[in-house]
């Protein structure tokens, strides 16, 4: 398998350099062996199956259970720690994806499920915050701890795509399904309409 | 950015300067040492450049590298610290970098996140410490130009003479200024002065936190790390018999399954880790695993259980002999219980800790609000001394005081000295809601007595709860006034209004039970300030007067009158419409003091709905007012949640809420346009973080009553029930 090269040789967000730099190696070899292990160890367990994945426009290609959920799929195996893990049981939305342009729990959703279906993940708006969300986000100092806000910001994009000028209603909608535990909805509200206000 | 560039700056270099900070304060070692290094790249940033303080260093570029010495949890210290900061100092705020110091309070004095602590503890502190740097700068340049000091000033991170107009950048000073001794004294800034402290400046976090790149708990990686999930006992403090792992095992990737402990103030808790190359596959392990588990042997304790226990006790010390003589005087007299539950603190970043321990060191990452205390902690559990254990803080996915306990990052460092590998511990939201330690239930009984004027002569406020002080005592004070009786229960109880109550008691009485409880945001007054604000709006009705002005009535401070004036001003408070429900509260805890109102209405269907809440906080001198009303609304949420949409509950001895299905969360459809406004005055800093919660819950309650004759003496309850 040279999975684990794809993957790694193909990360090139800022943070990840920035952040692990000097963990990058040793990630991948952790990752490298981890995988070794399970083949090399268990020779008679079934070879789990291959999954080739678009997320944010590159491919990758990786070995997992058909049950795995996307969420781990993208943080473990593809290294993209901007989606969250909150409850598991797509009830608070932190783990929020795009598939195809639409949100998704990926907390809840199978590897196998997705197809050829592009998946978008936070990292995936902009590595600069020049997504008209992202401005409006910092714009209205959204987040206090942060840590549902991938996923609030994923929730609005979609909502966005959709309904150019939304109002309280479809707002509600479309956000409902996301917790702060922080309470930043105010904000995510007064967010939602200033990107909705950005020249297209 | 090319990688070696990164590489070369990950350090700091520790400059040869010794006892500046002994003057500023006794924590603030000599130092000049050998080089060290610390590496830190939780904040995407590496600290650069010539130390000048113990939290100050400052790069070729001119830029500033602050040491964070508190946690980030989303309570604004990534903003408020350089600020502060950047203000004495005399440098853009765009120059000023914050990145995590790791546990070390002999160099970074205590870095506890409690109490509302940031601002109100670190101002002077902070301020100082930027002012003395920039006096040692322009010492630095005085001295190179051979003129008086007293003709140069600094600006902008320059310093210039004033005479001949000659500047000369920080960058260029630092090495030197960092060997002179640091003023004696130095003058702070006056209010009217400040040019960044007061601005509602952006958080520099939040950018961090909008594209995916902020490093959490859990989103940080060691390298050859290994993930466990651990089987805790679903009963309080149950004991392992025994498992059987057999099926555990076979799962792809499980490489250990073994007994582990996590200590629970003075008691072990017991659970089972299953131990893997991925948190995937650890988490399929303990999905087979088959626990025995050895029953503690006292009573499981549910819901009616604590209650029934709560109410007795509030019976037992129902009688204080000296307020029953005041009692007795008065013309008129009521009395009132309220009752509100355990609550879990559910922070959206489920519990997490990576340990590395080795034979003689021990290294911690994780998302921490005890940085010192966990050092500590390890280092005697461990036998390893504390220079050698390296707590390292991430950013907190919230933290609401459940991340300020020792059990999580133990119970990491157990698991990897037993692998004798690196390991990141992962809480599933199942085992974050069900452990605990919760914030306690607690009951009252109120009593209070008007005079013949409708003037409160007497009030008595006994409590029923858990002690968190307590869960590490194993004796329990013999009395509620005892040596040993925490007085902090009473935190934000008859908060402002002491002075204006000729007589006024309190008592407690503690539940025992085998539930771990702990601190929960705004600690007891999220309860005191609930039981407290109802009981005086319901004395202002029996005294026939108006619940604003009975509170003002009672309120002889005038920084406590000026708020009440405040609050009705931006009510409208003397021509609110018939049809509208209004209730006020105002609490005090941790220093600072917040009134809300809230507007009730009932909607087409007769439903009562909240229509908005005005806070009005007074937390003296502030540094950033957008942070302010950022945390005011959080509190207001969390305390919407805390009064009508969940709590804990218990069934045989086992916390029966698991995830946010049967532990609703407030959502965004639930949640009222939210006006906050700040008190101008030149008081001292106040806490932020905590003292906007307590008051919401009363709020709401005293609006109910005025719109529908009902009172609410119970937490939570759903506004759908609120009848017609």
């Amino acid at each position: 398998m040279f999975l684990p090269l794809v993957i790694f040789t193909s990360i090139e967000k800022p943070h990840f350099i920035a952040a692990n730099l000097h963990l990058v190696n040793p990630i991948c070899r952790s990752l490298t062996s981890g995988l070794h292990l399970m083949h090399s160890q268990l020779p008679t367990e079934p070879t789990m199956p291959t999954y080739k994945l678009s997320v944010n426009g590159k491919t990758y290609s990786v070995e997992a259970e058909e049950q795995m959920p996307l969420l781990w799929v993208i943080r473990d195996l593809i290294g993209l720690t901007g989606t969250k893990y909150g409850c598991g049981i797509a009830q608070c939305g932190a783990c929020t994806v795009h598939l195809s342009g639409a949100p998704v729990r990926s907390c809840s959703f199978p590897v196998a499920a997705v197809g050829e279906q592009p998946v978008t993940t936070i990292e995936g708006l902009s590595d600069d915050n020049s997504h008209p969300v992202q401005r409006a986000w910092i714009a209205e100092q959204v987040p206090q701890c942060g840590y549902c806000q991938s996923g609030q910001i994923m929730s609005a994009v979609a909502l966005l795509a959709s309904n150019k000028n939304p109002d309280d209603q479809a707002i509600n909608e479309a956000m409902n399904g996301n917790i702060c535990r922080c309470g930043t909805y105010p904000r995510i509200r007064k967010a939602i309409k200033t990107a909705a206000s950005y020249p297209h | 950015m090319k990688l070696q560039d990164i590489s070369r700056r990950d350090f700091i270099r520790q400059a040869a300067w010794s006892g500046a900070a002994l003057t500023l304060a006794a924590y603030m070692p000599a130092n000049g040492k050998a080089v060290a290094e610390i590496v830190n790249p939780v904040t995407n940033g590496i600290a650069s450049g010539t130390e000048l303080m113990s939290w100050i260093s400052i790069g070729p570029a001119g830029k500033v590298t602050l040491m964070c010495n508190r946690s980030e949890m989303g309570q604004g210290t990534f903003q408020a610290l350089p600020q502060m900061l950047a203000e004495e100092l005399e440098v853009s705020l765009d120059d000023v970098h914050i990145i995590f110091a790791p546990a070390n309070p002999a160099k970074y004095g205590p870095q506890p996140q409690e109490g509302s602590f940031s601002v109100r503890g670190w101002a002077p502190q902070l301020l100082r410490t930027g002012a003395s740097a920039r006096e040692m700068l322009i010492e630095a340049a005085a001295s190179e130009w051979k003129v008086p000091k007293s003709e140069c000033y600094a600006e902008n991170g320059e310093v210039i003479h004033r005479v001949s107009g000659r500047r000369a950048a920080y960058s260029a000073l630092v090495e030197k200024a960092a060997k002179l001794e640091p003023p004696a004294d130095v003058q702070l800034k006056k209010r009217a002065d400040y040019k960044i402290i007061g601005k509602p400046v952006p958080r520099k976090d939040i950018p961090l936190k909008t594209n995916g790149s902020a490093i959490f708990g859990l989103d940080k990686k060691l390298p050859g790390m290994k993930y466990a999930v651990v089987e805790r006992s679903k009963r309080f403090r149950e004991t392992v018999k025994s498992f059987d792992d057999s099926e555990t095992r076979k799962v792809p990737g499980v490489t250990h399954v073994f007994k582990v402990q996590r200590p629970v103030f003075s008691q072990f808790c017991e659970g089972v880790a299953v131990v893997a190359d991925s948190l995937w596959a650890a988490m399929q392990g303990r999905k087979l695993l088959k626990v025995d588990w050895a029953d503690f042997g006292s009573e499981h304790p549910s819901t009616a259980s604590l209650e029934k226990q709560m109410r007795e006790n509030l019976q037992k010390i129902a009688h204080q002999p000296k307020f029953d003589g005041e009692y007795a005087q008065c013309v008129q007299k009521l009395e009132a219980s309220y009752e509100t539950p355990y609550q879990s603190h559910s922070c959206m970043e489920p519990l997490n800790c990576i340990a590395d321990v080795r034979p003689d060191s021990i290294e911690i990452w994780g998302p921490i609000q005890e940085a010192n205390w966990i050092q500590a902690d390890l280092s005697q559990r461990f036998n390893i001394p504390t220079e050698q254990v390296t707590v390292n803080m991430t950013f907190l996915g919230g933290g609401f005081g459940r991340k300020g306990f020792t059990d999580y990052p133990f119970e990491a460092a157990f698991i990897s000295k037993e692998i004798q590998a690196p390991v990141q511990v992962v809480w599933t939201r199942e085992d974050d809601m069900t452990a605990g330690p919760f914030r306690p239930g607690a009951f009252y009984t109120l009593k209070g007595g008007l005079d013949a004027k409708g003037h409160i002569h007497a009030f008595q406020a006994i409590t029923a709860t858990q002690w968190i002080g307590q869960e590490w005592s194993p004796k329990p004070p013999s009395a509620p006034d005892a040596p040993g009786y925490n007085s902090s229960d009473f935190e934000g109880l008859l908060h402002p209004y002491r002075k204006g109550i000729p007589h006024y008691s309190f008592g407690g009485a503690g539940t025992h039970s085998p539930i771990p409880v702990m601190w929960w945001r705004s600690v007891y007054a999220s309860t005191n300030g609930f039981a407290c604000e109802s009981f005086i709006d319901e004395m202002a009705h029996l005294a026939g007067k108006d619940p604003l002005q009975f509170r003002r009535d009672h309120l002889p401070d005038t920084r406590y009158q000026a708020l009440v004036d405040k609050m009705a001003e931006l009510t409208n408070w003397s021509s609110r419409s018939s049809k509208q429900g209004w209730g006020v509260a105002f609490t005090e805890c941790f220093t600072g003091i917040c009134g809300h109102a809230v507007k009730v209405m009932r909607n087409a269907e007769g439903k009562v709905r909240i229509e908005k809440v005005i806070a009005l906080m007074d937390c003296g001198w502030y540094v950033n007012p957008d942070t302010i009303r950022a945390q005011v609304e959080g509190s207001i949420v969390m305390a919407l949640g805390a009064a009508t949409t969940h709590a804990t509950t218990f069934g045989d001895g086992k916390a029966v809420q698991q995830n946010f299905d049967s532990y609703p969360m407030p959502r965004i459809t639930d949640i009222p346009p939210i006006e906050v406004h700040i008190m101008e005055n030149d008081e001292k800093p106040g806490g932020v973080g905590e003292p906007g919660l307590p008051p919401f819950a009363p709020a709401l309650a005293n609006a109910i009553f005025d719109l529908t004759g009902q009172r609410v003496r119970r937490l939570p309850f759903s506004l759908d029930e609120i009848s017609q």
